[in-house]
């Protein structure tokens, strides 16, 4: 038996009986630091879209500009929250803070602030709600960790909700099956009854909302772009890819994020989905583009779920319009969420379209029977199933690759299997990262729910740290050169958080590297990949 | 026995107290994470700053080999870079080393002046803050990456659209065939 040894009572004096998570946090109002916070939305992107109290404002100013009725506008939020989200609810009853969910967000990893772990920030809003809404709260306060909603309160609210990227890896761990992600998503919604939403949201809302897409680009814009890939494409294969912009009667509609089309690495995923759709045109694929659908993302998703409705709309009213069958969907992230979990309570039920049967194989996507929007990697999945692909994956040979499971597409979607499938045909060398750090258990690329600005690097860079961390193990161990993944916002921030951490590791989409390994009829002799790189053995002739 | 001897002889526990001390800058609902969840892919800072911190105690007394010590600082504070730290706090750490060793000296009952490690100490104590130096270059190195990802990236989400749009004709790479 254990030999027991019973404290002195000069010992048991000394310890410390309160609880680590209770011992002062209540108190300690939030330091709003440059480098962590996005600037503040500007007045302009709200008037755009109707969204209520517009200003010039600066997070690191004492006076935030509040309307004198704030505190009632957001309790009423509040209520009217509590009463329609049944979910809301019971995250806001149910969480014991057993901790199991405390280190599991990568910013609490990486920055080792308390106030991110998730059951805390969680605690920023619960700790309101029990005052205002619970009999214990009203009579106990802060025994019942209840506190007033104060002008610092609101302050460490906002702070910390827009230092969540709503990965949802907490909820993976919680037993009470709470999703956090929920919880900022409907606190965001609360600051934006009063104007406080980032302009790196706003901004995107407000062009999307207008144009189709967050960067703003006009239909001729958009045209050109993809004119220009044509022309690149052909300069590389020698083929001339064929594609269609808002035609009536095609079979399907292509909508992917905008960040495809004009910023780089997604270009080259852009140019992928191009040459994939030209050489499947022979065997039946009937698709078209669309420069009024012309954004996959949802901005309005990071500030409010009217937001996030109006601006999905545009994909039913597209699909109407041209008389589709179905819609196929690049590679994006949180717009699947979009697409996965609200599209068709928000705009549905999409009868006027089919349940998406692919062109070339036959095979029905039955789990897209309700919205009627299949993924693209599980179109290509399919089709290499059925051999309907001439793949020469020796020519992704230069390429060391690992695959970064996006949060929405493998917590949200559960696209584990098919990217890693299609990935395994198009490329020889693949290497995964530890087990514990992919598929559900994917750490979040740190730049996710609107939080890829500039202004937030420090943020950034360390809530990316535990995916670089797992990309830098397989950078050291197999010589790891490319960080795949099918999410745009990766494809935007992880180049950045590689240069940081892990220099040498680019970044590409997934349908890039199908490009490279695909093989057309009469096609020149391919002796670079899609970005001009020589392929593995062709380095002399590219001298030359 | 000299400074060296001792400092060899102690080097567990003075790595120990070392990694303690930076660990002690975290905020203390965060420690006991940092400290003990050992799945270097869980816990990424404890894990870099442990291996690290030890990494740095060894080439400082090898030599100190400037070397490996550049590779540790830069591993330690590309990290402390980012987080919510002033950057006197960020490099503070370096400094630590000295009080820990006397500590240490103080503990073992060897009187510095009468043991004859005097001068060893102070060239030990010399080196630190040329250590700190070194660690604040670096620090600085690593505040200037992060101003240059944010020019990076404003560049290459405009570039080309500016080029489309015909905002900019640049002089192309390689000349047009005549």
């Amino acid at each position: 038996m254990a030999k027991v040894t019973t404290p002195k009572p000069k010992e048991t004096a000394n310890i410390d009986h309160s609880p680590p998570l209770m011992k002062g946090w209540m108190n300690t109002p939030a330091e709003i630091r440059p480098g962590i916070y996005c600037y503040g939305a500007k007045p302009k992107n709200l008037e755009a879209v109707g969204m209520p109290f517009p200003k010039e404002w600066n997070p690191e100013d004492e006076n935030w500009k509040l309307p004198e009725n704030w505190k009632e506008i957001i309790e009423e939020g509040f209520k009217d929250r509590l009463d329609r989200f049944r979910s809301f609810k019971l995250f806001m009853d149910i969480c014991v803070r057993c901790g199991a969910c405390a280190d599991k967000c990568h910013f609490f990893i990486g920055s080792g602030d308390p106030k991110n772990m998730p059951v805390l920030r969680a605690e920023l809003i619960r700790s309101v709600y029990r005052k205002k809404f619970t009999k214990g709260g009203k009579l106990l306060g802060q025994f019942a960790g209840a506190r007033e909603l104060t002008e610092d309160v609101l302050k460490e609210w906002w702070y910390y909700l827009y230092q969540c990227t709503e990965c949802r890896r907490c909820s993976l761990f919680c037993p009470y099956g709470i999703d956090t992600a929920e919880i900022t998503i409907i606190g965001r919604e609360l600051t934006n009854l009063l104007g406080l939403n980032t302009d790196w949201i706003a901004g995107p809302a407000a062009n999307c909302f207008r144009t189709g897409n967050h960067l703003g680009i006009q239909p001729h814009a958009y045209k050109d772009m993809l004119d220009f890939f044509v022309d690149e494409i052909e300069g590389l294969t020698g083929i001339r890819v064929d594609y269609s912009l808002n035609r009536k009667g095609a079979e399907i509609l292509f909508v992917t994020p905008s960040g495809d089309v004009f910023a780089d690495p997604g270009t080259y995923t852009a140019m992928g989905y191009l040459m994939l759709f030209h050489y499947l045109q022979s065997q039946g694929l009937d698709i078209t583009w669309s420069t009024y659908a012309s954004e996959g993302g949802n901005f309005g998703y990071f500030t409010s779920h009217e937001m996030a409705k109006r601006l999905n709309a545009k994909m039913y009213a597209e699909a109407k319009r041209l008389g589709v069958k179905f819609i196929m969907g690049g590679e994006c992230g949180h717009m699947w969420r979009v697409l996965n979990q609200y599209m068709d309570t928000f705009n549905g039920p999409a009868d006027f379209l089919e349940e998406p049967v692919s062109p070339i194989t036959g095979t029905k996507f039955e789990n897209a029977k309700s919205t009627k929007m299949i993924h693209l990697v599980e179109f290509t999945a399919d089709l290499i199933k059925h051999n309907k692909l001439k793949l020469d994956p020796s020519r992704n040979d230069h390429l060391k690759v690992t695959f970064h499971d996006s949060c929405n597409t493998s917590r949200g979607m559960g696209f584990l299997e098919e990217p890693r499938y299609v990935i395994r045909n198009v490329c020889n060398n693949f290497y995964e990262m530890p087990p514990n750090t992919i598929r559900e258990q994917t750490f979040c690329c740190g730049s996710g729910s609107g939080l890829n600005a500039g202004e937030d690097m420090e943020l950034r860079m360390r809530g990316g740290l535990p995916r670089a961390n797992a990309v830098k193990y397989v950078h050291e161990k197999h010589g790891v050169n490319m960080l795949a993944n099918i999410c745009a916002i990766d494809r935007a921030a992880l180049p950045t958080l590689m240069q940081y951490w892990v220099p040498g590791v680019e970044v590409t989409g997934v349908h890039e590297m199908v490009a490279n390994a695909l093989v057309f009829e009469g096609e020149t002799k391919r002796t670079t990949d899609l970005r001009g790189n020589p392929l593995a053995g062709m380095e002399e002739e590219e001298d030359v | 026995m000299d400074l060296a001897g001792i400092l060899s002889l102690e080097r567990s526990s003075l790595i120990k107290k070392w990694q303690e001390a930076v660990l002690d800058t975290y905020p203390a609902d965060s420690r006991q994470f940092l400290k003990k969840e050992r799945d270097k892919f869980s816990n990424p800072v404890g894990s870099i700053l442990e291996n690290e911190l030890m990494s740095l105690f060894d080439a400082f007394l090898a030599g100190p080999d400037r070397d490996k010590m550049i590779v540790c600082l830069e591993n330690i504070l590309r990290l402390r870079a980012v987080q919510d730290f002033s950057p006197s706090q960020a490099v503070s750490f370096v400094f630590r080393l000295k009080s820990i060793v006397r500590e240490r000296l103080h503990a073992k009952g060897l009187e510095i002046d009468t043991n004859g490690i005097e001068e060893d100490l102070r060239i030990f104590e010399k080196n630190i803050d040329e250590l700190v130096l070194l660690a604040f270059d670096i620090y600085c190195r690593c505040r200037q990456k992060i101003y240059e990802l944010r020019v990076h990236e404003v560049q290459n989400q405009v570039g080309r659209l500016l080029k489309r749009a015909n905002l900019v004709c640049e002089i192309p790479d390689t000349e047009p065939d005549v």
